[in-house]
């Protein structure tokens, strides 16, 4: 009765027919691009990728580690040998711990988080608890071990109670024992960087100071084998997703992903930074990675094209030394020179926080928008749009200038001389020297 | 939900008989959802049964042609892609089954022909809102009568010669506004929603509001004699009788483009709804058809032997039908810019238009002739329905979502009821006739979002999805000269050389020949592949012409 014509009366504007038929929606393909162009502007309008900067360091950072099982606590090394945790969430520092004489040169956290290890320039392994002491309690090392030369990095086993550190050779300790179990080195100087494979877990790879990547497998006695390129690498990361994969950040200014099984020729090369890479961290979905250069600036590179699909940058922010993507694929963190962690998006026009359902839909629908019209070139030439520092930006045109010239003098060598005597390389084989099993 | 959105609309569209037995099952209903399935299914089966085999499904839509040396990651991308479409279409097409409401017809007795049946004697025979759909307004005084209906169809705008102008809303006889702008009034035309509307008066283009309040004199546009909007591009297209055809954008009040025609007295105009292009006739017989881009017409038709009277272009964009001096009506193809048929009208139409369901209005003199089935190849014998006023026709126009036809004339107004003419199922998210104040807003804003730029107008609308060809040839090119050697061209095969005597000179050349005949072959295969296809389609068109196979599922086909 009138209950139930109020009833209607008051719901009738959710009654939505709908009718699919094309000739009452005309022009699909103008409205759809109109709304990918709307679309790709708004995604500029939006990108604000900075949250937060912790500060409290005294002296420039030189390592972070996330927690194994949390996410919002991190732990971030120095160069004065302090060692501090964080609360990302509300940003503040937790704990410091003066762990080292010097630089701490690796932290890594134990698969059970409970405890973390730190190496440092006084040649010591220290194991440390993840809480803090009680009141009053003076802040010591669950166990030191004392080697006979500085180490350079640590990386801890996915399940077992071992880990490996770098220095002079890699060595693969027990936690029990305070001798390394075992001893890889293949006649070289030394070693700056080591890694476990992240899911074929007897793997090892490192970076080793004669311009090469050696791969180990800890099952066997000696190293597998090694590729040599024509510049060091500065610190390597294994992609979570594949296992076979690994990149590995170079001095010459490229990031080199390659393929165990075919160690001749990267699987790509990545280029975009204008100083040496120092730094490089896969994404936990394994699509894409993070790298931090020594031009100030960190780039975000998708795992299979050769160009970065971001570029972070603050003026405040000077010589990143490293990088780190969080567990839960939101957040990049930036360990830099002057004394910063910054606390960066990942997705940069990504909004946080929980989202109704119809946001959740608009942000995919804008995304499979620009996705759909990605090759035309208004809507390119937008979503490429990206901001750098005048310095940056100049020294990107001088090596493209540089690029353009040597490949002006080898074509032109090529047409001057028989053919078939100056061999065509792809850019991916220029850059590896040799492959050593 | 289907079974709710059907007694919904029905309540929608009667809404001043309401039925307490209906609401009261409607409500039983919901609380009945395992009985559900059970009250729809009966009818669903019989529905369904249209849709004889599943290959129909299949047959939506054009198959893209993958090139000859594709590489594998573009084989998949195209496939992927494509059986997206094909799932989408499907998906739209299989939603038909649940649109609410049908189409109606006007059917005769046995030897009674239907062009004979009145007005008045429809005006009984159906119920008494739909009664009131046919009436008349005498207005003598101000000349004839040019009209508009708004594009959800529930306002009326009319415009007589000599000045008046009123805006209606024609179901309740609700007077809107009404003025005498004391001038000539040459068009009336309303604009993106029912709060403007533009009046083509003697010397300027005046745009004002609902209520009537003059909004905006445009100076720049003169002597403007016919208007049409653009409804995605904002844009109001004038055609003046100095022979300028210019383009306001009506949401930032900017002329867009002005073109001197050179072609006189632009007195005949239409637009084409599937791809904005405006269709000017002229004295000499031409049609010519006209984007903002250009300075010069995209195509010049030469249509009848005396003027064009008046244009008509389908909703689909694919047929034209124009009348001329000669007293001929011709349908035209305008994909294929092909004469399908003309017949002969005893006097030119001076009027034409065309419904959303495909009838064709013509006006001759005081009579209003309605033919059915006129788009097509089959050319059109008799009237589907006829009406006498008093008074020279001025001014044709269906009512989008009824089946309604508005007549201006010398003596005032007349809505005329046309069974079928209207489209009976609306989409309520894009022009919905029963939609709130807040539906309105929104509406709105999304519509300005997605303005179409007026650089996108030609005569393929879909044209951006398409790929660019020659650009990519050229960048193809570039690329060679700047690297050097072809990145995109397979390399050269180079036979591994074989232990034990096997890789002598000989033998590497028997086995590069081998190759290249193999790789020769292929391509023989591939053309005669092509060939065949394109016989079997030419085949297949032709059977479905003389068959002349229609289906629900045509208008689907991209």
């Amino acid at each position: 009765e009138a209950s139930d014509f109020c009833l209607y009366w008051k719901w009738r504007h959710l009654y939505v027919p709908r009718n699919y038929d094309p000739t009452l929606h005309p022009f699909e393909v103008p409205r759809e691009y109109t709304r990918a162009l709307n679309a790709t502007k708004l995604e500029r309008v939006f990108a604000k990728p900075f949250v937060a900067s912790l500060d409290g360091h005294r002296d420039g950072i030189s390592c972070i580690t996330k927690h194994a099982k949390s996410l919002s606590t991190i732990i971030s090394g120095a160069c004065d040998g302090e060692v501090k945790v964080w609360n990302l969430p509300r940003q503040e520092c937790l704990r410091t711990v003066q762990a080292h004489e010097g630089f701490v040169r690796g932290i890594c956290s134990r698969f059970c988080g409970t405890s973390f290890f730190t190496v440092g320039d006084d040649k010591t392994i220290k194991q440390w608890n993840w809480e803090a002491p009680g009141y009053g309690v003076r802040e010591e090392p669950i166990n030191t071990i004392l080697g006979k030369a500085v180490f350079t990095g640590i990386d801890h086993h996915q399940r077992e109670g071992t880990f490996v550190t770098c220095g002079q050779t890699v060595d693969i300790w027990d936690e029990q024992r305070s001798s390394p179990i075992r001893s890889f080195s293949w006649g070289v100087d030394s070693f700056s960087c080591v890694r476990y494979n992240p899911v074929e877990t007897e793997l090892l790879a490192s970076c080793a100071s004669d311009r090469s990547v050696v791969l180990y497998d800890t099952r066997e006695s000696a190293p597998l084998r090694k590729v040599i390129m024509q510049l060091r690498s500065n610190t390597l990361c294994w992609n979570p997703m594949e296992a076979y994969y690994f990149t590995c950040a170079n001095e010459d200014y490229n990031l080199y992903t390659y393929d165990i099984r075919h160690l001749d020729v990267p699987v790509t090369v990545h280029m975009d930074h204008v100083s040496a890479v120092l730094d490089v961290d896969y994404s936990p979905t394994g699509r894409e990675f993070v790298s931090a250069s020594f031009d100030k600036t960190i780039r975000i590179f998708p795992k299979d094209k050769g160009h970065s699909r971001e570029v972070y940058h603050t003026k405040r922010m000077q010589h990143v030394i490293c990088v780190r993507w969080s567990a839960d694929n939101k957040y990049v963190l930036s360990g830099s020179d002057e004394m910063n962690i910054r606390l960066w998006k990942a997705n940069a026009s990504e909004k946080l926080g929980l989202l109704s359902a119809r946001e959740k839909a608009a942000t995919h629908y804008n995304k499979k928008l620009i996705e759909k019209f990605q090759h035309h070139p208004q809507v390119r030439r937008i979503a490429r749009h990206r901001h750098l520092p005048g310095d940056i930006l100049k020294q990107k045109r001088e090596l493209r200038e540089m690029r353009e010239a040597q490949r002006r003098k080898e074509q032109n060598v090529r047409k001057h001389s028989k053919p078939g005597s100056v061999p065509l390389l792809t850019e991916k084989e220029k850059h590896v020297v040799a492959v050593v099993e | 939900m289907l079974v709710f959105g059907f007694w919904t609309t029905k309540i929608c569209n009667t809404r001043n008989c309401f039925n307490k037995i209906v609401l009261i099952a409607l409500f039983s209903l919901t609380f009945h959802c395992n009985g559900f399935a059970s009250i729809v299914c009966p009818d669903l089966k019989k529905i369904l049964t249209k849709f004889d085999s599943p290959s129909r499904w299949f047959m939506l839509g054009k198959k893209c042609k993958v090139p000859a040396g594709a590489r594998e990651r573009l084989k998949e991308a195209i496939a992927i892609s494509e059986a997206m479409s094909e799932h989408a279409q499907k998906q739209a097409a299989r939603y038909d089954l649940l649109l609410p409401e049908d189409a109606g017809f006007l059917e005769g007795d046995e030897d009674e022909d239907t062009n004979t049946i009145s007005q008045a004697d429809i005006a009984d025979a159906v119920d008494i809102t739909s009664g009131s759909k046919y009436f008349n307004l005498h207005l003598s005084q101000f000349g004839p009568y040019r009209l508009d209906y708004s594009r959800t169809g529930r306002n009326l705008l009319v415009g007589g010669k000599k000045g008046h102008v009123a805006c209606i809303d024609w179901q309740t006889k609700d007077l809107k506004c009404e003025m005498n702008v004391m001038e000539t009034v040459n068009d009336v035309k309303w604009l993106h929603t029912e709060a403007m509307f533009a009046v083509a008066q003697k010397r300027w283009l005046y745009i004002y509001d609902s209520k009537g309040v003059e909004l905006h004199c445009v100076k720049k546009f003169n002597d403007v004699l016919r208007m049409q909007f653009l409804p995605y591009h904002f844009l109001l297209a004038t055609a003046s009788a100095t022979g300028f055809l210019q383009y306001l954008d009506v949401s930032i009040g900017k002329e867009v483009a002005a073109i001197c025609t050179k072609m006189g007295r632009l007195d005949v105009m239409a637009q084409n709804p599937h791809n904005a292009v405006i269709h000017l006739g002229h004295p000499n017989g031409t049609v010519s058809l006209w984007s903002p881009n250009q300075k010069e017409s995209l195509v010049k038709m030469l249509c009848h032997r005396g003027a064009v009277r008046s244009l008509a272009v389908d909703k689909t964009g694919t047929y034209m039908v124009t009348s001329g001096l000669d007293r001929k009506l011709k349908v035209y193809d305008i994909r294929a810019f092909k004469p399908l048929h003309s017949c002969f009208l005893p006097a030119g139409a001076s009027c034409l238009s065309l419904s959303q369901r495909g009838l064709l209005s013509a006006a001759t003199g005081e009579i209003v002739q309605v033919y059915q089935n006129v788009l097509g190849s089959n050319p059109v014998s008799k009237p589907y329905m006829a009406h006498r006023l008093r008074g020279q026709i001025w001014g044709l126009a269906y009512c989008p979502f009824e089946d309604v036809l508005g007549i201006g004339h010398g003596e005032g107004f007349t809505s005329m009821i046309v069974p079928g003419a209207g489209e009976p199922n609306f989409d309520a998210l894009d022009t919905n006739p029963y939609r709130s104040h807040k539906q309105r807003q929104e509406w709105e804003v999304k519509a300005l979002l997605e303005k179409v730029q007026p650089e996108l107008i030609g005569l393929d609308p879909g044209q951006l999805s398409k790929v660019d060809q020659a650009s990519f040839e050229q960048r193809h090119k570039e690329q060679i000269e700047a690297l050097g050697f072809d990145p995109l061209a397979k390399d050269k095969f180079k036979p591994r050389t074989k232990k034990k005597g096997r890789s002598s000179a000989g033998a590497i050349e028997k086995r590069k020949r081998k190759v290249a005949h193999e790789d020769q072959r292929d391509e023989i295969r591939q053309s005669v592949q092509e060939r065949t296809e394109r016989e079997k389609e030419l085949k297949e068109k032709s059977n479905e012409k003389k068959l002349g196979n229609k289906s629900t599922l045509d208008r689907f086909r991209k």
